[in-house]
């Protein structure tokens, strides 16, 4: 079976092709939007991927030198995510469906996350770690779902870097930057580490490494800020590992492209006699070969998402989905 | 002797004697991935603040261990061993009106808890101990002195999220409310913001 995935469900649109048989992945290509000035505007990012998402498809075909024809499902990102891109994705998706009269299948994106770690790595039962710009959970299956540990109360880790890097000037994504920065920061300043249980807060630690921009270097800043928030997401991924008994730990999501974070992470599951796993970072930034695997699993096990009832969600959960596909 | 017998997140159990008791001493170990910075500062704050919730708690009426030593710079607590069994582990198989009881108790401490102002800050079923039919609380390292309501909120919300994550049982948690807001004043209120921080959390799906 040959599926079709495509990712919209914020600055990235992709599309993956892929296939049961190894290798998996035939084709994963992706294009980025970039604000000019300031954060993501929803519009213009789906205008972005309205403008780009033919020739994405297009490459991805060439990729992997195959019609459209060939493709048996085509999998999207249903959410969540930004409404105005997911309409545009889904349109896409729709319009691909109907023309080459193949099943659709919508895909929770955050499990997509999680999927293709299982896939390309060799984590089978991991708690995953998925920390992006809009996203930050603890995820790992129990009774039939992929359930919710732990979570961010207010805002995306990624998104505290992006807007703390905006503030002193860098370019977005500003993650890439702050940990070159961070490499070179010596002096730790004291900032707030707000662990609740499982969850963890962001909004509050911003507000405190920009208050102290006078007053520190710039590496220090970025140093302290990684430092105190990846050792919240390290605290509390070593939580639900604890509390679910699992053996495994996966990281997923942009932010986990971070050496310092995969470092961490890494360290806590070794002194557990815990496993973790990376996938590489084309797999580990949103991507449609993620959504194309998951449409694929989905799909053998009898899952169709119906034109007529593949209105995207906003707010899809990632403990809705009845993960029907594992045992 | 030491004996290990449970390693948590955050610390490490081991059974023992003091002064011929029997004991359990809870030992916060160094976490190598965090700058040695944090990992101090965290766990000497966190053991103290253990050490006095336990105390002020147990003092208000709801069962805790009983503290015999605290070793700040080894960030350990020394406390009574609570023979018994987590509910965790346990309610899942009990019938319908057991658990019902121990929903109830569950409430009635929280409310015990709530009404000395202290906030547990993790009330998950793997702290929660069954013993000579009283409901033991332990691990307050993430507790706090607190009469807030929005603090009380999100304590009972823990309590509400850990079921749904890890138990089948749909009405655990609304027979711990119901204990709950039988026992102290203000039970509609937090109620309430039981309701308003779930509304609160991402993704919500909204009637």
């Amino acid at each position: 079976m040959i599926c079709l995935g495509i990712e919209g469900t914020a600055h990235t649109v992709g599309v993956g092709i892929v296939q049961d048989s190894a290798p998996v992945i035939l084709a994963n290509v992706s294009c980025m939007y970039a604000p000019v000035s300031g954060g993501i505007h929803p519009r213009d990012a789906a205008n972005h991927h309205a403008g780009v998402v033919v020739d994405v498809l297009r490459q991805a075909l060439d990729e992997a030198q195959m019609d459209v024809e060939d493709i048996d499902v085509i999998g999207f990102s249903m959410g969540p995510g930004l409404g105005p891109c997911l309409r545009t994705v889904a349109t896409a998706a729709r319009s691909l469906a109907l023309y080459t009269r193949k099943p659709l299948v919508g895909v929770n994106h955050c499990i997509a996350h999680l999927e293709i770690g299982r896939k390309m790595t060799e984590a089978r039962d991991p708690v995953l770690l998925y920390v992006s710009g809009g996203n930050t959970q603890v995820i790992a299956f129990l009774n039939g779902r992929y359930r919710v540990f732990g979570e961010t109360l207010d805002i995306g880790i990624g998104n505290c870097l992006d807007k703390f890097g905006r503030e002193l000037g860098m370019p977005f994504p500003a993650g890439p930057a702050i940990e070159r920065k961070a490499r070179n920061g010596r002096c730790y300043l004291p900032l707030p580490y707000p662990v609740k249980g499982m969850d963890v807060a962001f909004s509050g630690i911003l507000t405190a490494a920009l208050a102290k921009r006078e007053e520190a270097s710039l590496p220090d800043l970025c140093f302290s800020l990684q430092e105190t928030c990846f050792a919240m997401l390290t605290e509390v991924t070593e939580r639900a590992v604890a509390h679910t008994g699992k053996s495994e730990v996966l990281l997923g999501g942009g932010v986990a492209a971070n050496r310092r974070l995969q470092d961490m992470v890494a360290s806590m599951a070794a002194a557990r006699g815990a496993a973790s796993f990376c996938p590489p970072r084309s797999l580990l930034v949103d991507n449609g070969a993620m959504i194309a695997w998951t449409a694929l699993l989905m799909h053998r096990h009898g899952l169709t998402t119906p034109v007529e009832e593949s209105h995207i969600r906003q707010n899809f959960r990632t403990d809705e989905v009845a993960v029907t596909w594992r045992s | 002797m030491e004996e290990l017998i449970q390693r948590g997140a955050e610390a490490e159990i081991y059974r023992s004697t003091w002064k011929g008791r029997p004991v359990v001493i809870k030992r916060r170990t160094e976490k190598s991935y965090r700058l040695p910075d944090i990992d101090r500062i965290l766990r000497r704050q966190r053991t103290r603040q253990e050490a006095l919730l336990l105390s002020a708690a147990r003092r208000g009426g709801t069962a805790t261990p009983i503290i015999y030593d605290v070793d700040l710079s080894a960030a350990a607590i020394t406390m009574e061993y609570v023979a018994g069994r987590r509910v965790k582990d346990c309610i899942d198989a009990l019938d319908e009106p057991e658990q019902q009881r121990i929903c109830q108790k569950i409430g009635e401490g929280v409310a015990g808890l709530h009404r000395q102002d202290i906030v547990h800050g993790d009330i998950t079923t793997s702290n929660l101990i069954m013993s000579r039919g009283r409901m033991y609380f332990i691990d307050f390292g993430l507790g706090e002195k607190s009469s807030a309501m929005e603090d009380r909120g999100v304590d009972l919300h823990l309590l509400m999220e850990a079921f749904a994550a890890a138990h089948r049982h749909p009405d655990l948690f609304s027979w711990v409310m119901e204990a709950y807001e039988a026992a102290v004043p203000w039970g509609r209120e937090v109620r309430r913001k039981v309701a308003d921080i779930a509304e609160r959390g991402r993704y919500v799906v909204r009637e």
